[in-house]
């Protein structure tokens, strides 16, 4: 594996380097009496010949370390961090039985190792502020704001009752189960208290987000399952903060003064804490959704204020010492769908990226940094006793209160949770950060053990993140727990899910009963008539409707598959082809001059599509990865805006490298613009003529372009703002629609999602047709294009996907849904493909069940 | 108990239907007291104007096609056990309720609640959804800002997705196919008051 040799190299020499500017730092740090590690001064012994504390001469170049060591470690840190990962990654044998987030621990292992040996002492810690500060707030943010909402909310309840009565059990039955083994004498003398092993019972009682996540992402069990896992791991940190909060309190008064008033004003706090957070958090929903409505002014930073306000509440629920991590969580939650509505598609997708980027960054320092700090001689207190029986009762009570709890929940629920769930739910209670952050920030003044506790809590963190983290995908499997079977969004899937909540709303109706979905139907008359009113811009409204929405979506897929397929196959002039014969790939290629790597994926040709890459491509709906999949689609889209500006106009390309901090378009000269489309207008004028003989009459001719492409095509439309827009020629915009509305629309359809998806001329076309007929692309000759326009039924057997060319690119596709979208589409149609159709029943159902 | 012990003897039928529907006891009061609260005029059946009484069910979009399946093939009037079949349908599936194997599949079976999604779609009933059928459920499904153009291709496509033999219209077969991935013993389902 030469990647990975040649990256463990480079982070041996990251590491060493790293080692070289701390073992510097140390040797000045001890001699100049600095305490903080963060603020010291730096070095001049490693500096170079012309930087002394006098200056004799001008120096030319000067070693300014101590100028820049904070940061630059940081960033060094950060990086040998996310290299770590990658190294994980990399290596896909230990990577099949080992969770990544145990790898990352183990490397933090190897690197404090590392540190120590050169440092002779851990310089580098998980700092409790800088993990809630820091480390954090991203990632509840990025887990409420892409939480699978309406499962959450139906399933709120039971998280409710896991996160907040599982989390007081736990905390009190580990805290009173361990006071108990103390006073029986199972752990020899340690200064320590009732309240105090109720105060390390509560931060030891928080299952983590991070670690659950990392965990559960992997094994992909199902959603009611990874939502109850989930949720309550996000809702319980918060509750566990403020149930350390409470005990770290009476422990500060002294087990003496408290008396039930103090209680009471204990339970109180827990209730005004944990609400408190969560209605802040609600408050900043609604300012970021309020303020996303008229951020479309300045697009290019509109993604950031997610960022920040979200940060915003997260450090405002602390300042009022309500909970943090609760107010970012349904801040993230809450304003999720009126944001993405609000957004442009271009924003919404760099916030997505974005969220991802700093949540897994910051997942990947923290586990790094747990397995770093381990690597400490300080604060390793062994008890034998302790630290044992805390793991015990930690596992004990998790399952015992799981089982509990499901028990109960279990004669209230439609379908019952089985025993199976129940034990992957109960193992899935990982402890991971929090505990420790909460355990590091102890007083030691207060709590004389606070070094044994840590101990304890990073043994309890390491044993269930690498053990049970470890033996989980194999449990999962053992126990044969129901997983997300991989499926692929589907319209029809989507249409019936409609039908069912509206059949069911009448069924609850008719059998006289207020259930779940008197509720929810409830909920979503409220939100139609009153919030989205409030929070959402008008045109946003219009354009809400979900199903028109995955309809969209499915068709930007099949339109950017078409183009994919379209350059795999050698170049896009195979549109244009009339009788299917099979495109020269060699000859196109020189002919055009496509790049080397095109040409070397087309050598591999069938095999170059992993396995793999289809599975990843199908992640389940509730999980929370986006980035493998929507990655792909970005490297496809881009490849192709490469090609495109590479070779399409090549001869009079004058590059205008154009610098905008506030615009990305595409450096394209205006006169490409109006000559791409012109010939496009040209095309389609020809098509419609070609169709008015043909089947359907021109439809309603008017208004229709001016207002649907604006709430449809937005991805074209910035680049439309900033230019003049094509629409301006008042000539042509009746042949636009004309030609929209001529015959089946379906070639018009076609071409326009493609030059949306590519922002190619700003042509904007409102039929939005699931048939891809052979749409005349904007960029061939005019005499090209008059061979292949009309996308009337007679020319539709000209079809290039003509059912020929296709079983021979199967096994090249990404999705097999655009497979069948074009087979169908072609089915009314010709002859050949009747011809060729028993061959593809069998196809289908290959790809297709 | 005994309440409902002496309500249930006056329901004809009762042990039979309990046996057809899996309904308990308590659950077959419930929904014959439902029942009665619903023909308000005491005639002893109810009829579709019964259902269109129900205030939130008039707000639903395809209420009118749900009612319709209440009343199969013309009939004007709903007796109590029919009643009741109907709603069995969306009974839970429970997985400890013994098969018969000579009886045919259990009303709440996934199958059972296919066919009565397919036959909502299916007006004609010729067994096939058709572009049109579809169209008209999605016209009153989808919110009016979906022009008609789009609304058009939204069926087309779905069409295609679920259309193996390519007939433009979805069979049952196909339908059940398309909905293989799909959770339906869970979605269809609500729960009845015991």
């Amino acid at each position: 594996m030469a990647p990975y040799s040649q990256l463990s190299f480079l982070l041996t020499v990251l590491l060493i380097f790293g080692a070289l500017c701390v073992t510097s730092k140390v040797q000045i740090q001890s001699s100049s009496e600095r305490q903080s590690a963060s603020s010291n001064t730096g070095s001049t012994g490693e500096s170079t010949s012309n930087s002394s504390a006098s200056i004799t001469t001008v120096p030319i170049v000067t070693w300014k370390w101590h100028h820049v060591e904070t940061p630059y470690l940081v960033a060094l840190w950060i990086l040998v961090c996310w290299l770590c990962k990658l190294m994980a990654q990399l290596n896909s044998k230990l990577k099949s039985f080992f969770p990544e987030s145990a790898l990352l621990i183990i490397s933090g292992f190897i690197l404090g190792g590392i540190v120590w040996g050169a440092d002779k002492a851990q310089t580098f810690k998980l700092v409790p502020r800088n993990f809630f500060y820091f480390l954090l707030p991203q990632i509840i943010l990025d887990t409420g704001y892409f939480m699978p909402n309406k499962l959450f909310f139906s399933n709120l309840g039971a998280i409710l009752v896991h996160a907040v009565i599982g989390t007081c059990w736990n905390a009190a039955a580990v805290g009173i189960s361990l006071w108990g083994c103390y006073l029986g004498g199972a752990m020899g003398n340690l200064q320590i208290g009732l309240l105090q092993f109720l105060l390390f019972g509560s931060l030891l009682a928080a299952v983590d987000p991070v670690a659950v996540i990392a965990v559960f992402e992997e094994v992909h069990v199902n959603e009611v399952l990874f939502i109850w896992v989930f949720g309550e791991s996000l809702l319980n940190d918060g509750v566990t903060v403020v149930l350390y909060n409470v005990f770290d309190a009476f422990v500060s008064l002294g087990g003496e003064k408290i008396n039930a008033g103090e209680i009471i004003k204990g339970i109180v706090s827990f209730f005004v804490v944990a609400f408190g957070g969560s209605l802040i958090g609600v408050v900043f929903a609604i300012l970021i959704s309020l303020l996303t409505k008229y951020t479309g002014k300045v697009q290019i930073i509109e993604a950031g204020f997610i960022f920040v306000l979200g940060y915003l509440s997260y450090l405002t629920a602390e300042m009022l010492s309500l909970s943090a991590i609760l107010s970012v969580t349904f801040c993230g939650v809450c304003c999720q769908k009126y944001v993405n509505a609000n957004m442009d598609e271009k924003s919404v997708t760099a916030v997505r990226y974005a969220m991802k980027v700093f949540a897994n960054g910051s997942e990947t320092m923290i586990f790094v940094f747990l397995g770093v700090t381990a690597i400490d001689t300080d604060i390793w207190v062994w008890n034998t006793g302790f630290i044992l029986l805390t793991l015990l009762f930690v596992l004990v009570y998790r399952f015992m209160g799981v089982f509990f709890l499901t028990w109960i929940l279990n004669r209230y629920r439609l379908v019952p949770i089985e025993l199976i769930d129940q034990i992957v739910m109960s193992f899935g209670g990982l402890r991971g950060a929090v505990a420790y952050g909460l355990a590091a920030s102890l007083d030691e003044t207060r709590i004389k053990e606070k070094n044994l506790m840590i101990t304890t809590t990073l043994i309890v963190v390491y044993f269930t993140v690498i053990l049970q983290g470890l033996t989980m995908k194999p449990l999962v499997k053992w126990l044969k727990v129901k997983r997300v079977s991989p499926t692929e969004l589907k319209l029809i899937e989507k249409v019936n899910n409609r039908a069912f909540e509206h059949i069911l709303a009448a069924m609850e109706d008719i059998s006289g009963r207020i259930g779940d979905n008197w509720w929810t139907r409830g909920w979503k008359r409220f939100e139609d008539t009153y919030i989205t009113w409030f929070l959402m811009k008008p045109e946003a409204r219009k354009n809400r409707d979900y199903l028109f929405s995955i309809f969209h979506k499915l068709n930007l897929e099949d339109a950017i598959n078409y183009v994919t397929e379209a350059e795999k196959r050698g170049s896009l002039a195979f549109l244009n082809q009339t009788d299917g014969t099979i495109v020269n790939f060699e000859k196109k290629l020189r002919f055009s001059g496509v790049m080397p790597d095109i040409m070397s994926e087309l050598d591999f040709g069938n095999n170059n599509v992993q396995p793999t890459s289809v599975i990843q491509d199908t992640v389940p709906s509730v999980s929370l990865n986006i980035h493998e999949h929507e990655m792909k689609r970005m490297n496809e889209d881009f490849n192709a805006h490469h090609l495109l500006q590479q070779h399409l106009y090549r001869s009079r390309k004058n590059h205008r490298h154009k610098y905008s901090r506030s615009n990305f378009s595409i450096n394209q000269s205006e006169d490409e613009v109006q000559e791409i489309f012109q010939r496009t207008m040209r095309s389609r004028l020809e098509s419609f003529k070609s169709a008015k003989m043909g089947v359907t009459p021109a439809k309603k001719i008017t208004k229709h372009p001016k207002k649907d492409p604006n709430h449809k095509m937005s991805n074209g439309k910035t680049t439309d703002k900033s230019k003049k827009h094509p629409y301006g020629d008042e000539d042509f915009e009746f042949s636009e629609a004309d030609s929209a509305y001529s015959g089946d629309g379906g070639a018009t359809g076609g071409s326009s999602q493609r030059r949306g998806t590519y922002t190619m001329g700003g042509v904007e076309n409102p039929a939005f047709m699931p048939e891809m007929d052979t749409p005349p692309p904007p960029w061939v000759t005019e005499a090209e294009a008059d061979t292949s326009v009309a996308p009337s039924q007679g020319a539709q057997r000209y079809l290039p996907w003509s059912p020929r060319n296709l079983h021979r690119l199967a096994p090249l596709r990404i999705s097999d849904r655009s497979t069948d979208s074009f087979l169908m589409a072609d089915a009314p149609a010709t002859e050949e493909s009747s011809e060729e159709s028993p061959q593809q029943p069998s196809q289908r159902d290959g790809t297709h069940m | 108990m005994g309440s409902t012990n002496s309500t249930l003897s006056k329901i004809p039928n009762a042990g039979d239907l309990m046996q057809e529907t899996g309904f308990s006891p308590a659950h077959i009061v419930r929904l014959y007291d439902r029942y009665k609260a619903l023909d308000k005029d005491k005639k002893g059946h109810l009829c579709p104007q019964d259902f269109g009484a129900i205030k939130e069910l008039a707000m639903n979009p395809i209420s009118d096609r749900i009612i319709g399946a209440f009343f199969s093939s013309g009939q004007e009037v709903l007796d109590f056990p029919s009643f009741v079949r109907i709603l069995a349908h969306f009974r839970p599936v429970d997985k400890n309720r013994p098969k018969d194997p000579n009886s045919p599949e259990h009303i709440n079976s996934r199958s059972n609640k296919l066919k009565f999604i397919f036959q909502l779609y299916d007006q004609d009933k010729d067994g096939k959804i058709s572009r049109q059928e579809l169209l008209q459920v999605l016209r009153t499904m989808l919110e009016k800002q979906v022009t008609e153009e789009q609304l058009e291709s939204i069926a087309d496509r779905t069409i295609q997705e679920a259309d193996l033999d390519r007939d433009d219209a979805i069979s049952f077969d196909e339908f059940r196919k398309s909905m293989e991935k799909v959770n339906i013993e869970h979605k269809m389902s609500i729960r009845f008051l015991r």
